[in-house]
């Protein structure tokens, strides 16, 4: 019984996590792309659009995910029709994951030597297509690494979650661990989410290695 | 014809190309320039001082063009409004008569695909292997992939890189890199090569074997080639005319055998100074600036500019001079198959006086320079 209560908070935290990262994928690398493209001296400038983008990114950066958790219930009622269970948390999580990747992934394209663009422009390529095959591959090492820290970033972030109702092992920890004073199951949850995070970040870095000619 | 006007002749003979093209800079009204400047000027923002200004120049088909000057001078901007990299402020280009001003998007990119352009860096994508590297240009240009696989071939063979072309550019050397960088420059077979400091992040043996590619490729395929670099020694050794730029004007320019052989502005002549050799330590210390008596030996510099064609007459200027006519130092070096160089010489028991001497020095090299005295 507690190893069934343990799985499905395994599958409960996984799920929460790999729906929101993937849609922070999604949405996260065009943002990237946006932000750096539009800057100053960037392929597509447009420097309204990326101060107003840039701004809110910062908006939804600067605010503690327990709080914004919080100030989305209104809106997470609106998309998924309840506040309570894995799919609420999939809400905020994507909400606070996705600028928190578009930031760590506009670092990684903005280290694209400017050269490589120049060269990409001599040699008569359009400026879609730059972003594609110049941009994105020569990016995707520290993109992928980036992923990598965000996924782990949302593992903790939906512990949070979890406390509040979500599911998950967040949620075990607090009801057994906390409240009941169970340390055994307190640590069992502990070493999951070690054991976790610790094969997320070998993978990540494992393939982030692999996609690193340099 | 004697043997070494027979040899001279034969050296002119990689510079046919050239000879047309100097027949065009003189008489723009015969021939039609490939690259044109017209009052170009550039201006940074946020910065007084131009970074070009007022650079009215031609460029003719097949010749291979070289920018000199100091860093800052301007040269990098000049090269990038050929292909538009950079937006001048002001003046025209034309290439093959026609304005490339008003270009938009679309016709900028058909543009670059007959510009071929390489770099100091080589910026290579890192991701990439070489193979793919080559193909780029062709693949956002959506050539078909038989074409593409056909043209990367030829190319990576031209270069002398068939082997590689499964490598990616971090397990290259300089040399390599900027063999892939030609190769990828030249797969949309463009008219003119833009080459941007090109050689100045490689040794001087990698040096040699790129310009002599690049040599090879002018002489092959009859690009023009443009080139922008520090060195005056890649100018010498494969330019057939050169500007010289300073504070984004052009200072000097001509037959680079002329630029070298007689330069006219103190900028030409800082930069050519490290190809003059200097006056041996032993020799300058010995030199004095009056002569100590009446039996010492008068030490001449003697500059060959390669006016004519011929190489230069050695029993006619000892002739000349009179006495004993010592060589301390010197050489000579064909530049386009004229001989370019300078001969240090010491004058003693000439029946002249030492005035005279230098003025019959003159008959034989328009600049002669006094060196000093020795004893």
């Amino acid at each position: 019984m507690w190893f069934d209560r343990l799985l499905q908070g395994v599958l409960d935290t996984l799920l929460m996590v790999g729906v929101s990262s993937l849609i922070a994928l999604l949405a996260g690398v065009p943002l990237a792309v946006i932000l750096v493209t539009s800057g100053k001296g960037g392929i597509f400038e447009a420097p309204t659009l990326n101060r107003v983008l840039g701004a809110f990114v910062n908006l939804f950066r600067s605010i503690p995910f327990l709080i914004l958790m919080v100030a989305l219930i209104p809106f997470t009622r609106l998309i998924v029709g309840t506040t309570y269970g894995v799919w609420a948390a999939v809400v905020p999580l994507t909400i606070a994951a996705t600028p928190f990747f578009a930031r760590i992934a506009e670092v990684s394209l903005r280290e694209v030597d400017h050269g490589l663009i120049e060269a990409a422009q001599a040699m008569g390529c359009r400026r879609w297509r730059i972003v594609w095959h110049v941009l994105l591959p020569e990016a995707l090492p520290g993109i992928v690494g980036g992923f990598t820290i965000t996924l782990v970033t949302m593992i903790n972030s939906s512990a949070m979650a979890g406390a509040i109702g979500a599911g998950g092992l967040g949620d075990i920890a607090y009801r057994y661990g906390y409240q009941r004073f169970d340390s055994q199951i307190m640590l069992t949850v502990i070493v999951m989410l070690v054991v976790l995070v610790a094969l997320i970040q070998l993978g990540g870095d494992r393939l982030a290695k692999g996609l690193n000619k340099r | 014809m004697s043997a070494v006007s027979a040899r001279v002749a034969q050296e002119q003979q990689p510079f046919a190309p050239l000879q047309q093209a100097q027949q065009r800079a003189l008489h723009p009204e015969l021939g039609n320039a490939h690259v044109r400047f017209i009052g170009l000027g550039k201006t940074y923002p946020g910065q007084q001082t131009p970074a070009l200004d007022g650079i009215d120049l031609n460029i003719q088909h097949g010749e291979i063009f070289g920018i000199i000057g100091r860093s800052g001078a301007g040269k990098s901007s000049l090269i990038r409004t050929i292909n538009r990299l950079e937006h001048p402020s002001h003046g025209r280009v034309l290439i093959d008569q026609v304005d490339i001003g008003e270009y938009d998007e679309d016709r900028l990119v058909r543009l670059r695909r007959r510009i071929g352009m390489i770099f100091q860096h080589f910026n290579l994508m890192s991701a990439k292997t070489v193979w793919q590297n080559v193909e780029l240009p062709l693949k956002v240009a959506g050539v078909p992939k038989a074409q593409r696989q056909r043209k990367v071939a030829e190319l990576l063979e031209l270069v002398g890189l068939q082997d590689k072309h499964q490598v990616y550019p971090a397990q290259l050397s300089g040399g390599q890199k900027q063999r892939v960088g030609i190769a990828r420059a030249l797969v949309h077979d463009p008219q003119i090569l833009l080459c941007d400091e090109a050689t100045s992040a490689l040794d001087p043996e990698t040096t040699e074997s790129i310009l002599g590619l690049l040599r090879d490729i002018n002489r092959r395929l009859g690009l023009t080639i443009v080139l922008i670099t520090h060195e005056m020694a890649v100018i010498r050794d494969i330019c057939h005319r050169v500007v010289v730029l300073e504070r984004g004007r052009i200072v000097e320019q001509g037959a680079v055998w002329q630029v070298f052989g007689d330069p006219q502005h103190e900028v030409s002549k800082t930069l050519l100074a490290p190809l003059q050799p200097a006056l041996p330590a032993a020799l300058q210390a010995r030199l004095q600036a009056q002569p100590p008596g009446p039996e010492a030996a008068l030490v001449l510099s003697v500059r060959v500019s390669g006016k004519d064609r011929q190489a230069p007459e050695l029993s006619a200027l000892f002739n000349l001079l009179g006495g004993r006519v010592s060589l301390l130092q010197g050489g000579i070096e064909p530049i386009q198959g004229r001989a370019l160089g300078q001969l240090v010489v010491s004058v003693a028991d000439s029946p002249h006086s030492h005035a005279h001497v230098i003025e019959r020095a003159r008959q034989w090299a328009a600049q002669v320079e006094v060196l000093g005295y020795v004893v």
